[in-house]
């Protein structure tokens, strides 16, 4: 090729930018060795001091997943997961039984985050963010207890509103997301030892914008945390999600749950920006990310809203899903995920619509480059009792490159005939006119190729709190590294 | 008249004969796919002037405008390229467009979601940082594109539209010249921007190309047509046929083109 080509190849160069949240801290542990049966289960429930109710809801749990088998319908190729190697506890050593303030968390978890970027201290204050941040399998530390208190918020780890409001706990846990629903489910029902817990009060917007960070640190764990978020009546909270995890060669198991709940007139915005590490060039190591979310629009006139972010993970399975059940409820689903070198990425949602009028849009962006594999997954399911429903879908696919592949699975169940369902779907290649546009407006690959990415996901990216819209951006910019040729 | 008397009129003329040429092309051969597109090209353009290449269909001038800009997909054969001295065809796209070698496209593409302002506000601090200027903050950049905005009669709202998502053809010719206008390129290649044109807005467009012209720039129109020549006056005109500069005059060559067709020179009847 002549030398006309000199701009273009260097694309090809651009990929291979390295995960850089791939530190490993070295903390004391208390981890339980591999394994999994009863005797497990009770140790974590005697560990985190837990009411009968929990521990009998755990074992059922464990008893049903002894009988389930692995899924695997998914567009994923994976070997097999030895669940007996696992361990299912693992958290740093404390001095005392647990922090009762940011002055006790050990400072080496605290540089950690702050590698991380989570702003635990003043900066959190500046950005408005209340942050609970998990570590391994316990949650370290929650900001701004004290101002969401006075606003009657319970914001704080999964294990705290256990001991601290365990009525709460026990009249909404697995009200969403069963014990029974599905293999990964279970595992977590069985097994989850933190996470995080909303609740907000009947007419109360909640001041600030809720944040969890979790991290997966010790080596051969599984993360398995659970979160809850109920919005009572009139009230309204926005929640969001960050994920990283070390550099290994091992793959790890990362399974957990989110039941939301939404009252009547309740809006839950639910933001996920997910990095956790996605192996390496060839494909090795990489968390394996099974998770369901789901959210019930319980109340009349509900909403609930996923955006995911999704750039990390070896394998990402999940399908953030709303039951539209009350009158005139809405569901969202916006979604971005990116699958460079060998990640597989099988995601999407389900509406179910059960409700008369309710409404639901779901918009998912998928960016394949390298080897990667992108799967949208969507299932909207009209009820005979959805008088009136509507649905929008649009689904996107952007190739970079040649090697990857995009694949959509759209399945739409419609037992009502007053209900409008709409699907939109589109693949495309980042075209060669965008990418010579900018060059010859000075701009180099690197910026052109992340410019015409982000414009691919700007529906997606502006439903994002606004300080997460930068970082997702930048965080794709990263992800993409090297993908383009 | 022959070409190399036209050029030696032009340069006595315009600029000083003494200066070197802001671009010089010298006998260019370019194949696409193994056809050959481009078979022997040499022109200069100086500083200060105004270059018009007309020719038929497929005669290869946007090709030589792609070559130019360093477009993939293009083999050069043979032949060379100097801009300010430099060798062009040894530079990444992005640093010939640095360099200040501006294109204005025939068929701007959409990008999607990616906003004019700040597509063009990428462009003018990469230019900025290559000249060891400092980079416009958001403040100063919206002073200058509202200025050269006016001048386009362009509606406000068009700075956070996507790159040409949804434009007209007129709006996309129009959004090209705004770019170059606040770019200020060294040398200007605009790739048929009078075509799709009605008469206002290529009034328009051809006042907005007027106001780039100066002693330090060159601006070359790649058209069809003698039209926008109207309003704008080439120092020379050069009629591309068959991959060659068959024929170069001044602005009388592109009123005899228009009178008697695109087969008096292709044909090999003027030479």
């Amino acid at each position: 090729m002549s030398r006309n080509r000199a701009g273009m190849e260097d694309i090809d160069s651009l990929l291979g930018r390295s995960y850089r949240h791939g530190f490993v801290t070295d903390i004391d542990a208390d981890t339980v060795p591999p394994g999994l049966d009863e005797s497990v289960v009770r140790l974590i429930s005697r560990k985190k001091g837990e009411p009968e109710f929990l521990l009998e809801w755990r074992l059922r749990a464990l008893r049903h997943w002894q009988k389930m088998r692995e899924p695997h319908w998914g567009q994923l190729c994976y070997g097999p997961i030895d669940y007996q190697a696992i361990s299912y506890y693992s958290a740093p050593k404390q001095k005392t039984d647990g922090p009762k303030s940011l002055e006790e968390v050990d400072p080496k978890l605290l540089a950690t985050y702050d590698k991380l970027g989570v702003p635990l201290h003043e900066r959190a204050r500046l950005a408005g963010v209340a942050v609970d941040a998990v570590f391994d399998s316990v949650s370290v530390a929650t900001t701004f207890k004290e101002r969401l208190a006075a606003a009657g918020v319970i914001f704080c780890s999964f294990s705290e509103a256990v001991q601290k409001h365990p009525a709460l706990v026990e009249q909404y846990l697995g009200t969403v997301v069963p014990y029974a629903d599905n293999f990964f489910a279970t595992l977590n029902s069985a097994v989850f030892t933190d996470g995080s817990f909303v609740y907000v009060p009947r007419g109360v917007r909640c001041p600030m914008e809720l944040s969890t960070y979790f991290r997966i640190n010790a080596i051969n764990t599984g993360q398995f945390e659970r979160t809850l978020i109920i919005a009572d009546t009139d009230s309204y909270v926005s929640y969001l999600e960050g994920c990283s995890a070390p550099q290994r060669d091992e793959n790890q198991l990362h399974a957990a749950v989110v039941e939301l709940v939404a009252l009547d007139n309740a809006q839950i915005k639910y933001s996920t920006v997910q990095n956790w590490y996605p192996g390496d060039e060839q494909g090795r190591g990489g968390i394996y990310n099974f998770v369901t979310k789901r959210g019930d629009c319980r109340g009349r006139n509900s909403r609930i809203s996923w955006t995911q972010v999704e750039t990390g993970s070896a394998i990402t399975w999940k399908y953030p899903s709303c039951l539209l059940r009350g009158e005139g409820s809405i569901g969202e689903f916006y979604s971005v995920a990116t699958t460079n070198n060998y990640q597989q990425a099988d995601t999407g949602t389900k509406m179910v619509h059960i409700g008369a009028n309710t409404r639901s849009t779901i918009i998912s962006k998928g960016i394949s480059a390298g080897h990667g594999q992108n799967a949208y997954r969507g299932l909207v399911k009209i009820m005979p009792t959805a008088v009136g429903a509507r649905n929008f879908t649009q689904c996107d696919s952007l190739l970079i490159g040649k090697e990857c592949g995009a694949h959509t699975f759209p399945y739409i169940e419609t037992r009502n005939p007053t209900a409008t369902v709409e699907h939109e779907a589109s693949t495309s290649r980042i075209s060669e006119d965008q990418l010579f546009y900018c060059l010859q407006r000075g701009i180099d690959t690197e910026d052109a190729v992340n410019m015409i990415v982000s414009g691919f996901c700007r529906p997606v990216f502006k439903e994002l709190p606004m300080e997460f819209a930068v970082e997702a951006q930048n965080l794709l910019a990263v992800s993409l590294e090297g993908a383009v040729g | 008249m022959s070409a190399t008397a036209a050029h030696a009129a032009a340069k006595g003329g315009a600029a000083s004969a003494a200066a070197a040429p802001l671009l010089e092309i010298e006998d260019l051969h370019v194949t696409v796919g193994g056809q050959a597109v481009l078979r022997g090209v040499s022109l200069e353009v100086h500083a200060g002037e105004v270059h018009a290449i007309m020719g038929p269909n497929g005669s290869g001038k946007s090709t030589l405008a792609h070559v130019l800009t360093g477009r993939p997909g293009y083999e050069i054969v043979s032949g060379s390229v100097r801009f300010q001295g430099r060798d062009l065809l040894d530079l990444a796209p992005e640093q010939r467009a640095r360099a200040g070698l501006f294109l204005g496209f025939q068929y701007p593409v959409e990008i999607p979601g990616v906003n004019n302002a700040y597509l063009l506000k990428a462009a003018l601090n990469a230019a900025r940082r290559e000249r060891g200027q400092s980079e416009l903050d958001a403040f100063d950049f919206l002073a200058l594109v509202r200025e050269k905005m006016q001048l386009m009669r362009m509606d406000e709202s068009f700075l956070s539209r996507g790159v040409n998502e949804g434009f007209s053809g007129g709006e996309r010719k129009r959004n090209e010249i705004l770019q170059m206008l606040v770019l200020e390129p060294t040398l200007a290649l605009l790739d048929e921007t009078d075509s799709g044109l009605d008469i206002d807005a290529l009034k328009l467009v051809a006042h907005g190309i007027d106001t780039l012209r100066a002693p330090s720039r060159a601006i070359v129109l790649v058209t069809h047509y003698q039209r926008l020549l109207d309003y704008i006056v080439p120092d020379q005109v050069h009629v591309l046929a068959q991959g060659r500069i068959v024929r170069s005059g001044d602005r009388t060559l592109a009123l005899e083109l228009e009178r008697r067709g695109y087969d008096w020179v292709s044909t090999g009847e003027a030479r």
